[in-house]
């Protein structure tokens, strides 16, 4: 018999080091997507349809503008976080970090984006 | 007695072994809809940096959106993000000690269906 004891095998495993934080940073911005997803639904839905001139002057407005941003941010992070607990549970080992990096890399890069047509069209 | 039986025992049941059930559906379309839900972003932020730098770049996705088959991507992008609005505001009153019994779960499950159809209804007809 090896001297292991439970204790030991486990430490260092990852379990109860932020899974605490990460919850809780969950229901943060769950309570947030009650507010913010039907006013973007809208938001968008009222802004598709128009010509280019439309929808320049509309994202220049500031509650289309303002809101469109929140939600990019909001939105996007708590669908990253959504994605991230995905992968922990389905996605092991190397394999498992790297689409870690990539869905985070593919979430920042969207806010980014996002957020910088908005101030190109608002500014 | 810390090695004893490692790896050789019954695991817990999972998915392949229950019986598909309102509680465990309805909660696995909110996993679902939330990794969807970043594609209808995609979609959206293609649109939003197409209008801000090029005119030729917006007509193009802009006519895409706006086709039948657009319009189809976007009812379902719709019903999607209210779907999981709607089973994240239940894991919060879970979470803070509400509704936690079977049926009344259950009676969410179909609640969350419901009002997501009703609210992409709403937006379908209203814009």
């Amino acid at each position: 018999m090896r001297y292991l004891t439970d204790r030991k095998r486990v430490v260092g495993l990852g379990s109860g080091r932020e899974g605490t934080h990460h919850h809780w940073q969950m229901m943060v911005s769950s309570i947030l997507l009650v507010v913010l997803v039907p006013l973007f639904v809208g938001v968008f839905a009222y802004g598709l349809g128009g010509s280019h001139e439309d929808v320049l002057a509309y994202f220049g407005r500031p509650f289309p503008a303002i809101v469109t941003v929140l939600t990019l941010v909001v939105v996007i992070v708590h669908l990253m976080r959504e994605t991230h607990v995905a992968i922990e549970d389905y996605v092991h080992g190397l394999a498992g970090k790297l689409t870690l990096v990539a869905t985070s890399a593919f979430s920042y890069t969207l806010i980014a984006v996002g957020v910088f047509a908005i101030a190109r069209m608002a500014l | 007695m810390a090695d004893v039986n490692r790896g050789n025992r019954p695991l817990s049941p999972h998915l392949q072994v229950y019986r598909p059930q309102l509680t465990s559906m309805s909660s696995i379309m909110v996993r679902i809809t939330g990794i969807a839900s970043l594609g209808s972003a995609l979609l959206v932020v293609a649109w939003l940096i197409a209008a801000a730098t090029s005119e030729q770049t917006f007509v193009t996705i802009d006519w895409l959106l706006r086709s039948v088959v657009g319009d189809i991507i976007l009812l379902a992008a719709t019903w999607a993000i209210f779907y999981h609005m709607l089973g994240r505001l239940r894991h919060v009153f879970w979470d803070f000690g509400y509704f936690l019994n079977v049926q009344v779960a259950e009676k969410l499950a179909i609640g969350m269906f419901g009002l997501a159809t009703v609210l992409t209804a709403i937006v379908a007809l209203a814009f």
